[in-house]
């Protein structure tokens, strides 16, 4: 089985290790992993920035890419929304290439979908023993009804889950908006912290890196250096690949907090 | 009401900063949402009767002039007059003429959100009209000179505390802080009122065409005094609420009450069909029915629609998160919170509502909740890319938009450009790995850090990864 790996542009450039620790999930799991080199963005930022035909493009650019793969997986509700929701449903919708369009859509998975629900995995590489938080992130939440799966994985590592009050709140990234609206923003990520941490949860798990930013900036702007923000996949899978070391924790003098 | 939606940034964060109103929102917040969800739950196929509602709401629509001039028969067979307005100038001209006409000295009102729109009490007082709001919550913000931040709780921003003071002031009595008290104390004060009015201004839910019925759903019961003692009775009400039949409002109050306030049913649902017919005891001698479009009709046939059905249950902004931080007052018109984005950009202009269709993360509660299933966030993407057509977002926006765009079109260069941006923000993350201040994105570095990218790219460790591979793999050959 040929399984495309969307990396997602944020990984890409800010997080790496969970590109890997996707890659390694999905190798041990037996997945022929092909992870094409000229892909950039699935086109979300432009999109709900209003700039339709750069999405387009951008659309038909993944297309392309993962054309000859039986499966494309992606550790990211977000981008799987924008892919299985809104190619077909918005962007193609009464085009000559909407079936080409339902055709990816209907192969594409988020990554815990695809552990749980196709691949039907036993067991994961790797234990995690401390409590963890899950914040469901919205796209992947309210697109693609992912809900249980990651649960389910956490569960399978051993992680015992914390739920927190109002886990299924936005934490208030929506991609540009954190930057456009970053005020109101900055609450409702606050907002999460907040219920995070009551939960006694030691790390905020989530499937969606912008969230995870957006909720790890503000908790490190509270000053707290201890609580761990990870991809479920950095849980599942440990947050490197053999050829990259431990994700280090923040190394903070917490006299400098401002 | 004038329109201040071009703050909607500024107002937002001054509105984070105000310890009273987040005081009030942080009471409110849970309310009316675990209401609703326990309301929903008693309905077993809540999902089918929304799907249907939604699609009656859209043949009415569809169907507006047809359905309206059938409401307009029914409705002037049973004795009312019926009114079209095409602009909120028209409809305030219409109401003050017949209040002229019959020598209306004092109007009582119940809630209407049109008439916010038009600015009708500024109108009637303008030419000598007492007019008294009877919504307690109206009545509120009347004493307080403020506009509702909320389209079924309008006060709601309010603390007990402000509205004990305005009470104080306006009845002159001893100050009250139990909830129950204050309110008969301003039921005493507005019953003096409902019996000496000239004439009673209610909006209406919906019209029902097919009988000539305007309705109001309410918990305070003030609608039946409003519509039924003044000896005129004035409606005044958009056109698009009309919907075919009284079974299909069977359907839509089925939706409404639990979807805005979590209640079964609400206390009153006060139908109104014509005049008092002779023999007949209680009703109004003249009933005008003013069918106000005020920027309605732009939405028809386009590809915003969709708005048109919505029966003003609150429930999308009861879930929003933007609008449970900063309240109603920010968005800067009539309508807040998700159904305001998308309404007020059509109906005072894109250009006068800039920073509304941003005002969301798309989280999608408000169209999860909606129950005529209104795509909110899809409609506001719709006015962003009006926004982006029309070029009137900031220019650095703009620009890196155009650069991103661009670039994610062209691989190599992308990869170059990622490249570089990983390993210079990894620098300056330094060894805590955290970015405090990133010029450009103050947006985010003001009340958040930037944790630092790793370092390299995904797309150059992974390349290096293929290329060890493949040499081990020639090694081993
Ligand atoms: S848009 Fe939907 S949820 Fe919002 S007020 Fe209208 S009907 Fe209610």
């Amino acid at each position: 089985m040929k399984v495309g790996l969307f990396v997602t542009c944020l990984v890409d450039l800010v997080r790496p290790s969970v590109g890997f620790a996707t890659l390694k999930l999905l190798e041990e799991a037996g997945c022929e992993v092909v992870v094409p080199e000229t892909q950039t963005c699935c086109g979300q930022p432009g999109y709900n920035s209003g700039a339709r035909e750069v999405a387009m493009d951008l659309a038909r650019k993944v297309l392309a890419e993962f054309r000859d793969c039986d499966y494309v997986v992606a550790p990211s509700g977000s981008c799987s929304g924008q892919v299985k929701a809104h190619y077909v449903e918005d962007l193609f919708h009464d085009s000559p290439e909407r079936p080409e369009f339902e055709k990816l859509a209907a192969k594409w998975y988020e990554l815990s979908d695809f552990l749980v629900n196709v691949l039907k995995v036993e067991s994961v590489p790797r234990k995690f023993a401390s409590p963890v938080t899950y914040h469901d992130s919205c796209s992947g939440l309210r697109e693609l009804g992912v809900k249980m799966q990651p649960r389910y994985l956490l569960q399978m590592a051993g992680a015992p889950i914390h739920e927190m009050a109002e886990c299924e709140k936005c934490c208030g990234f929506g991609g540009t908006f954190s930057v456009k609206l970053g005020d109101i923003a900055t609450r409702m990520a606050a907002n999460k912290v907040a219920n995070a941490r009551a939960s006694g949860a030691k790390a905020i798990v989530g499937g969606d890196l912008g969230c995870l930013l957006n909720i790890e900036g503000r908790l490190r702007r509270e000053g707290d250096l201890e609580t761990q923000v990870l991809h479920f996949a950095e849980v599942l899978a440990g947050g490197s690949d053999d050829d990259q070391g431990e994700r280090r924790p923040p190394q903070i003098n917490a006299d400098k907090r401002r | 009401m004038q329109v201040t939606s071009m703050f909607f940034k500024k107002t937002a964060s001054m509105k984070l900063d105000d310890p009273v109103l987040q005081e009030s929102l942080r009471k409110f917040k849970g309310k009316f949402v675990d209401a609703r969800a326990r309301a929903v739950a008693e309905v077993d196929a809540w999902e089918t009767v929304r799907s249907h509602a939604a699609r009656l709401r859209d043949h009415a629509i569809e169907n507006l002039d047809a359905y309206l001039v059938e409401f307009e028969r029914n409705a002037t067979r049973r004795g009312a007059t019926v009114h079209w307005a095409e602009t909120a100038e028209e409809a305030c001209e219409i109401v003050v003429g017949i209040a002229k006409a019959n020598g209306v000295r004092k109007v009582t009102k119940s809630k209407s959100m049109v008439s916010e729109e038009i600015n009708l009490n500024e109108r009637l007082e303008a030419v000598g009209v007492q007019v008294v709001e009877t919504d307690l919550g109206e009545y509120i913000l009347q004493l307080a000179n403020e506009p509702p931040s909320h389209i079924v709780a309008p006060a709601v921003h309010k603390t007990k505390e402000q509205v004990a003071d305005l009470f104080v002031a306006a009845h002159h009595k001893p100050r009250l802080t139990d909830i129950a008290a204050m309110t008969r104390e301003a039921r005493e004060a507005l019953r003096e009122h409902f019996l000496t009015a000239d004439m009673g201004i209610s909006g209406s839910n919906f019209v029902i065409a097919e009988t000539g019925t305007t309705l109001t759903v309410t918990n305070e019961g003030n609608a039946d005094l409003v519509t039924t003692v003044p000896r005129i009775h004035c409606v005044i009400t958009g056109i698009e609420k009309v919907i075919p039949t009284l079974e299909d409002f069977a359907t839509l109050i089925r939706l409404l009450p639990r979807s805005a306030t979590g209640q079964s049913i609400a206390n009153y649902l006060t139908l109104t069909t014509g005049v008092k017919a002779p023999g007949e005891t209680d009703g109004p001698e003249q009933m005008h029915i003013v069918l106000v479009d005020a920027g309605r009709t732009k939405f028809v046939g386009t590809d915003m629609q969709a708005m048109l059905r919505c029966i003003r249950c609150g429930a999308c902004m009861n879930h929003c998160p933007v609008y449970q931080n900063v309240g109603g007052h920010a968005y800067g018109w009539v309508y807040p919170g998700p159904m305001g984005s998308v309404l007020t950009p059509t109906y005072v202009g894109i250009e006068n509502a800039g920073d509304l269709p941003n005002a969301a993360t798309f989280c999608g509660e408000c169209a999860v909740v909606c129950p005529v299933k209104i795509p909110l966030p899809d409609l506001m993407r719709k006015l962003r890319e009006k926004q982006f057509d029309r070029k009137l977002r900031p220019w650095g926006e703009r620009l890196g938009l155009a650069a991103w765009s661009y670039a994610a079109r062209r691989p190599s260069l992308y990869a170059a450009l990622t490249k570089f941006a990983a390993r210079f923000a990894a620098f300056l993350g330094g060894k805590e790995r955290l970015i405090h201040r990133l010029p450009g994105l103050d947006g985010w570095t003001k009340g958040r850090d930037m944790p630092a990218p790793e370092g390299r790219t995904f797309r150059e460790l992974y390349g290096e990864r293929q290329r060890r591979k493949a040499s081990s793999a020639d090694e081993r050959r």
